[in-house]
């Protein structure tokens, strides 16, 4: 049986890989099925709780947990029943877990203490409350606690066709409230006032999103572990808010990876020796973790690096152009200008400018020969606009902001790329209206204010 | 009933706990007040590849060895953390859960790899054996020290001296990092500093308390100390006695708790200190006098109650100045059973104070009526109702049928000045809008 860890199966038959990997084995199928479907659920719950920024609640409520399941063992035993009950085990861990949530509740409203302060101190508190018993169990009853070790660790491979089956029943029972509810739960996350005001139950939608949370937790600690879990939790959300801005679209991305990442984790620690599942499925989840970061198609760092190269790009294009028309402007005539010249007119570096020389040539918009660099005719067009647009900001600046015309450059270099035709109407209409002797109001820095579609 | 004897062995073990608790309490003040609490959890269980990995590069389990490996990785978390922060827009405690978790999933595995080797028990590493703390020995001149009271003595000092000397700057930058800067601080310097000084305190206590119980030890405290104090200095040390009571009184729990709940032998000692600062923090919660649960309930209380005696006297004296004299005790009723605890409660003050009295009318009826500064004190609180509800009509215009409301709620909070200042403004009024004599001020 590949699922054991033992240095046997280091080297695998082609048959038992072909079994694991094509899931011909029932155990195999049970396995890979719990732990996916706990992935989704973890997936959907997990986005919830990272849009409502309690991302680490989670580790919390993992934590926290431990003593609910040793007192309900001590309790189990004490009744004179045996303490291998899982399902009574678990329901002691949600009450841990309320009533962790509650102490929280409680302590945010009537402390100055913030919420991370109060996360840590629950989580080692209930903790230290957990190992306490632990240590009463272990000394009272030696040979029944490392049953209850399975909950720290967990034991993936060990996951046998009931607990599988209970976590199928949570995560369908997750997966259809994160369904029926989704319209509210989005009303929540991103404007709670706005809920409460349109007369939704709030403060019960938080709790049942803490109670998927808990049962997620729960359930899932088992099977992977009570701190990697954690892990399942925080992981996929956080992964495919780099591919959706969509809050439906991020929670099911989130699902999708969760239950890919519990899938494939668990065939490749069947596969290789020595390699704890939930380990190895939460490796799996932080590289999709790490993939989505980098390529992320809506807030990934290659995008945002792409855009930002793309608007330095384009802001350089334009004081090229600006620069090339105000010299010749102050030249007044149609003649040549030097590349020192113009290099020292911003601070720009030679490569710098001679770059976007080069690409403005190529857009056949500067003609740049021995005699020197000059506008082409769409090239003066373009300039025209460009330097329309910076002086009307300037003015508007200096009109109704009132900015020293001193300081008015820098605000309009940065503002002049985005200001499309309709606002500089605007800007146009607004000016005019205001100083309606001069049809052109002059520039500042004592420049004309060129008309666009003038005489040259 | 058979109590453990005390031994030697106790004494040494309360001595590393007490070392480790009073090391996390001392860094654990700056980790709450820079709301970066979670840091420990993250770090604590993100060391745990450190070491592994130490372990496995050099095949030894000196302390050295996996001190510095821990350390790297204590650090490295917190570059991390904020790289996934800052290049990919995560929120920091998300960008923690996932850092952390990875790195402990890891560790577990390099932990697997390296456990046919040799016996490295995660849990182990998750709880702590400060039980077994006294038997770990070095020799140091002569005498036997424990190697936990040795690590961890030597860490309090390094740890120790980093406050001492950086007390300005780490007051600055826990309270305002962005003044920080601007004063030319090296903000971020100081941070991986902190970082990497809370990654070796961390280590420090795995060996006593385990890397989960360790968040204990650090935020326990200093939140406790935190509910009762809001001054820098006296928190740090409020934490570090906090710490010193934690860590002895959870020791002696531990022995002592399982037998009193009818259990044999005693308990895990790392577990009953989290336990105990945790108790000791809700004591901090109960009873602090000035944010308590029971001094704010307490005041909450006396509000309400003199605000019931308010309306009980301005009650009293209207209807006073309605049947001029003494009223029947039976038209107070309806005042008296607003709120029916409190008011009553405020009436009987009243009458113990000597405000009012009560007397046997003619037909053997009980009569109420206001004496000495009872009178007065009504007439003041009268006084503020109508001469606000004139100021509500007149200077803000609110509808004379609605300003009854406001001016019952406005009457409570008024002193002289401003019922003086309100009169000079208003003209001294003689009659509110409801035409009822404004009252004098009556000094008392």
């Amino acid at each position: 049986m590949p699922w054991r860890n033992g240095r046997e199966v280091f080297v695998m038959e082609w048959d038992a890989l072909f079994r694991i990997l094509f899931l011909q084995d029932h155990n195999t199928r049970v396995v890979v099925l719990g732990t996916f479907v706990l992935g989704v659920a973890a997936g959907l719950a997990g986005s919830l709780l990272l849009l409502r920024k309690r991302a680490l609640l989670s580790d919390t409520l993992a934590h926290a947990s431990l003593p609910g399941v040793g007192l309900m063992y001590l309790l189990l035993v004490g009744s004179g029943q045996s303490g291998r009950q899982l399902l009574a085990l678990l329901g002691g861990a949600v009450v841990a877990c309320v009533a962790a949530v509650i102490t929280i509740n409680l302590l945010k409203q009537t402390t100055r203490l913030k919420e991370d302060a109060l996360l840590s101190m629950v989580l080692s508190v209930y903790f230290g409350l957990g190992v306490v018993v632990l240590g009463i169990i272990t000394r009272n009853h030696p040979e029944q606690s490392a049953g209850l070790q399975k909950f720290l660790y967990g034991s993936t491979a060990a996951l046998i066709s009931s607990d599988a089956w209970l976590l199928v029943g949570v995560a369908a029972g997750i997966i259809v409230l994160a369904a029926c509810f989704w319209k509210e739960f989005q009303l929540l996350l991103f404007d709670s006032g706005f809920a409460a005001s349109e007369g939704y139950p709030v403060q019960r939608l938080d709790l049942l999103v803490m109670l998927m949370v808990v049962l997620v937790t729960v359930c899932g600690m088992q099977a992977v572990g009570l701190i990697l879990v954690v892990a399942l939790l925080v992981i996929p959300p956080v992964a495919a808010r780099f591919w959706s801005e969509d809050f439906l679209a991020m929670q099911w991305i989130a699902a999708l990876i969760g239950g890919v990442s519990c899938a494939l984790g668990t065939l490749i620690s069947g596969v290789l020796p020595n390699m704890p599942a939930g380990a190895v499925i939460v490796l799996t989840a932080a590289l999709l973790f790490f993939l989505s970061m980098i390529l992320g198609i809506k807030r990934g760092i290659l995008l945002r690096e792409w855009n930002a190269f793309n608007l330095r790009r384009k802001t350089e294009h334009h004081h090229a152009l600006r620069a090339i028309y105000e010299l010749l402007e102050r030249q007044s005539s149609e003649g040549f200008i030097d590349l020192e010249e113009l290099r020292r007119s911003r601070s720009w570096s030679a490569h710098n400018l001679k770059r976007t020389l080069r690409r403005a040539v190529n857009l056949g918009l500067v003609e740049w020969s021995a005699q020197g660099i000059r506008l082409s005719p769409t090239g003066r067009e373009e300039a025209r606009k460009l330097v329309r647009s910076h002086r009307l900001w300037e003015l508007y600046l200096i009109t109704y902001a009132d900015v020293a015309p001193s300081h008015v450059d820098r605000s309009a270099d940065d503002i002049e790329h985005v200001l499309d035709p309709q606002l500089v109407a605007l800007l146009e209409e607004k000016l005019q209206a205001q100083d309606s002797r001069e049809v052109v109001p002059k520039s500042p820095h004592s420049t004309t204010l060129p008309e666009v579609g003038g005489s040259a | 009933m058979q109590f453990p004897v005390w031994t030697s062995l106790d004494s040494w073990i309360v001595l590393s706990a007490l070392l480790v608790a009073l090391n996390c309490a001392l860094l654990g003040n700056f980790l709450l007040l820079r709301k970066q609490s979670m840091m420990g959890d993250a770090i604590s269980h993100a060391v745990l590849p450190g070491l592994a990995a130490a372990f496995l590069l050099t095949g030894s389990r000196g302390s050295l060895v996996m001190f510095v490996g821990a350390l790297v990785l204590g650090v490295a978390t917190a570059f991390l953390v904020q790289w996934i922060t800052k290049a990919g827009q995560v929120e920091e405690g998300a960008s923690m859960g996932v850092v952390f978790t990875s790195l402990f999933a890891l560790g577990l595995i390099l932990i697997r790899q390296a456990a046919s080797q040799v016996d490295l028990d995660p849990s182990c590493v998750l709880y702590g054996a400060v039980e077994l703390a006294p038997f770990d020995v070095v020799k140091v001149a002569g005498w036997s020290l424990p190697n936990a009271v040795l690590v961890n003595g030597a860490m309090l000092l390094v740890n120790g001296i980093f406050v001492l000397l950086l007390w300005k700057e780490l007051k600055l930058s826990s309270f305002d990092s962005a003044l920080a800067k601007s004063l030319g601080m090296r903000v971020g310097m100081l941070h991986y500093g902190f970082m990497a000084l809370v990654a070796a305190t961390t280590v420090a206590s795995f060996q006593v308390v385990g890397s989960i119980l360790v968040i204990a030890m650090l935020i326990v405290p200093a939140a406790t100390a935190f509910l009762l104090t809001r001054r820098l200095w006296v928190m740090v040390l409020l934490s570090l006695l906090v710490a010193a009571g934690a860590s002895i009184g959870g020791h002696w729990s531990a022995l002592m708790v399982p037998e009193l709940l009818g259990y044999e032998g005693d308990t895990s000692t790392a577990g009953m200190i989290a336990v105990f600062s945790g108790l000791l923090f809700l004591c901090a919660w109960l009873f602090s006098p000035q944010q308590g649960v029971v001094a704010l309930g307490l005041h909450r209380l006396r509000e309400w109650e003199r605000v019931a005696k308010d309306d009980v006297l301005a009650a009293l004296w209207r209807l006073q100045e309605k049947h001029h004299g003494p009223v029947a005790l039976s038209l107070l009723h309806p005042i008296l059973s607003v709120e029916p605890v409190i008011h009553r409660f405020a009436f009987l003050l009243l009458r113990i104070r000597g405000r009012v009295k009560l007397t046997r009318g003619s037909s053997g009826e009980s009569m109420v009526e206001l004496i000495g500064k009872g009178f007065a004190e009504a007439q003041k609180v009268v006084r503020s109702h109508r001469l606000w509800e004139h100021y509500l009509v007149e200077e803000i215009g609110v509808r004379v049928d609605r300003v009854h409301q406001s001016a019952e709620r406005l009457e409570h909070v008024t002193s002289q000045e401003m019922r003086a200042e309100m009169a000079r403004e208003l003209g001294n009024p003689e009659k509110d809008p409801h035409l009822k004599t404004i009252p004098g001020e009556e000094t008392v």
